[in-house]
């Protein structure tokens, strides 16, 4: 889907994430989360702005396993990754800029 | 009224431009601060007309943001009109809808600086700089840290400050929550939904908590008080793995096995951008408005809820004085013409 947000889980995180030739951003997220709430519509502007970047959310709720792999202890958090490597993770809520800023930083540095 | 950015060429003279620049327009009342006392502003100042502006803040993940404090909590059982209980974002999404509906103009933006030296007043965020004739400030306050050096490393990785955030990932764990009072307690009974065993470290020998939270956590047999005990370290490389603590009386130190710490240990107002500006108590930094009312000592700036009141700090009287500072403001604003 470009231009939006991909809904990940288990079973198609792999194939979406790990194969990916660019980079993509992964939103992990749960219904009960205030800040989680904040950052949505944030993302889905950055995804709307953003051809280059993959933007996608994977509920930890239903995909807890996922969550534990990559050791995520408090939503939001947002792992950034490039060809398929982790290259950098922010967490907790933050402004648009501040995330672009972070999301740019990491990925200058990866190439 | 929209910001955002439109990158086809705007013919209308309400240039994207322009309106960063903002200097044309000079607003009625700026509200600073989007809690139960800012948006109780924006509600009474839309209803009569002024056509408040209102920033907000930014999302982040401590209490300093969109909403407030009650953004980080979970059920409100004492807000007169919900007798089954509300969730604290969803009180504050009802809020703000109802601030909007009469023509609260909203700006998830954060104030960078104030010029409150002549009028109209001006107030700075990263996109724009607004004006205005009269100013609501109702910045609240904010969880208040250990001061540890570890804490900058460890947030989000076993220390946290948001038990509703961050409750979920200790399921079948033994964590600590710091603190005596109300939020600290109703962390820790939150958090035994998940953990296995909370242990609560209370600097005194008794809390500061109101009865019915106390009798809640005292009953709880997931819930241990560690009293008159103080935080000393967090451990841990690239998670918490223990914290080291001292006992305040006997000065006997030991250690704590757990992997989650959460710190709930009170709040200090959200005032640095005001200090030498507005009065405020210089210990605490509350600000301090004349006796019975919003009025700061600079005339046409009012204060209300936490950003102003060490005592009380709940979401009805932070509501109630939102209340005051937007009649306060439109009076004042009558007087001017």
């Amino acid at each position: 889907m470009a231009n939006g947000i991909t809904d990940l889980s288990t079973a198609t995180f792999d194939e979406t994430v790990a194969g990916a030739d660019g980079p993509v951003v992964v939103d992990f997220w749960a219904e009960w989360c205030g800040p989680c709430k904040k950052i949505a519509p944030i993302l889905s502007e950055i995804a709307g702005e953003r051809d280059e970047l993959s933007i996608t959310k994977l509920n930890v709720d239903d995909n807890p396993d996922i969550a534990m792999k990559y050791s995520v202890m408090s939503i939001p958090t947002l792992i950034v990754f490039d060809k398929g490597e982790v290259v950098g993770r922010i967490t907790g809520a933050k402004s648009k800029g501040a995330l672009l800023e972070e999301i740019d930083g990491f990925l200058a540095t990866s190439r | 009224m929209n910001t955002e950015f439109d990158m086809t060429a705007s013919t209308s003279p309400d240039t994207a431009e322009s309106e960063i620049a903002g200097t044309d327009v000079v607003h009625d009342v700026v509200i600073i601060g989007s809690g139960p006392s800012g948006l109780t502003a924006a509600i009474y100042t839309a209803r009569a007309n002024l056509a408040p502006l209102l920033i907000e803040g930014e999302p982040s993940s401590t209490s300093d943001q969109p909403g407030g404090q009650l953004m980080l909590t979970t059920e409100v059982e004492n807000f007169p009109g919900f007798r089954d209980g509300i969730m604290g974002p969803e009180l504050m999404d009802e809020m703000r809808a109802q601030a909007e509906r009469f023509g609260t103009i909203v700006k998830t933006e954060k104030a960078s600086s104030i010029d409150f030296s002549e009028r109209p007043f001006t107030i700075t965020t990263r996109e724009a700089t607004y004006r205005a004739n009269s100013v609501i400030v109702s910045t609240g306050a904010q969880s208040l840290m250990l001061g540890l050096e570890a804490e900058e490393r460890l947030i989000g990785h076993g220390l946290s400050t948001c038990a509703t955030c961050d409750g979920f990932f200790f399921r079948g764990h033994e964590i600590a929550v710091v603190g005596g009072g109300d939020s600290a307690l109703e962390e820790a009974g939150f958090l035994t939904k998940f953990a296995d065993k909370v242990t609560v470290i209370v600097r005194r020998g008794e809390l500061r908590a109101s009865a019915i939270m106390q009798d809640r956590a005292l009953a709880n047999p997931k819930i241990e008080f560690l009293w008159n005990t103080s935080v000393t370290e967090i451990n841990g490389a690239d998670k918490v793995e223990s914290i080291d603590v001292v006992n305040n009386e006997t000065g006997e130190t030991g250690t704590l096995n757990v992997t989650g710490l959460f710190v709930a240990i009170g709040h200090k107002p959200n005032t640095d951008l005001f200090r030498g500006v507005l009065d405020m108590d210089e210990a605490t930094g509350y600000l301090v408005t004349r006796p019975d009312s919003t009025y700061t000592n600079v005339p046409g700036v009012f204060a209300c809820g936490d950003v102003k009141d060490s005592v009380y700090r709940q979401a009805i009287t932070a509501a109630g004085s939102g209340c005051m500072a937007a009649i306060d403001a439109e009076r004042w604003l009558e007087d001017q013409h």
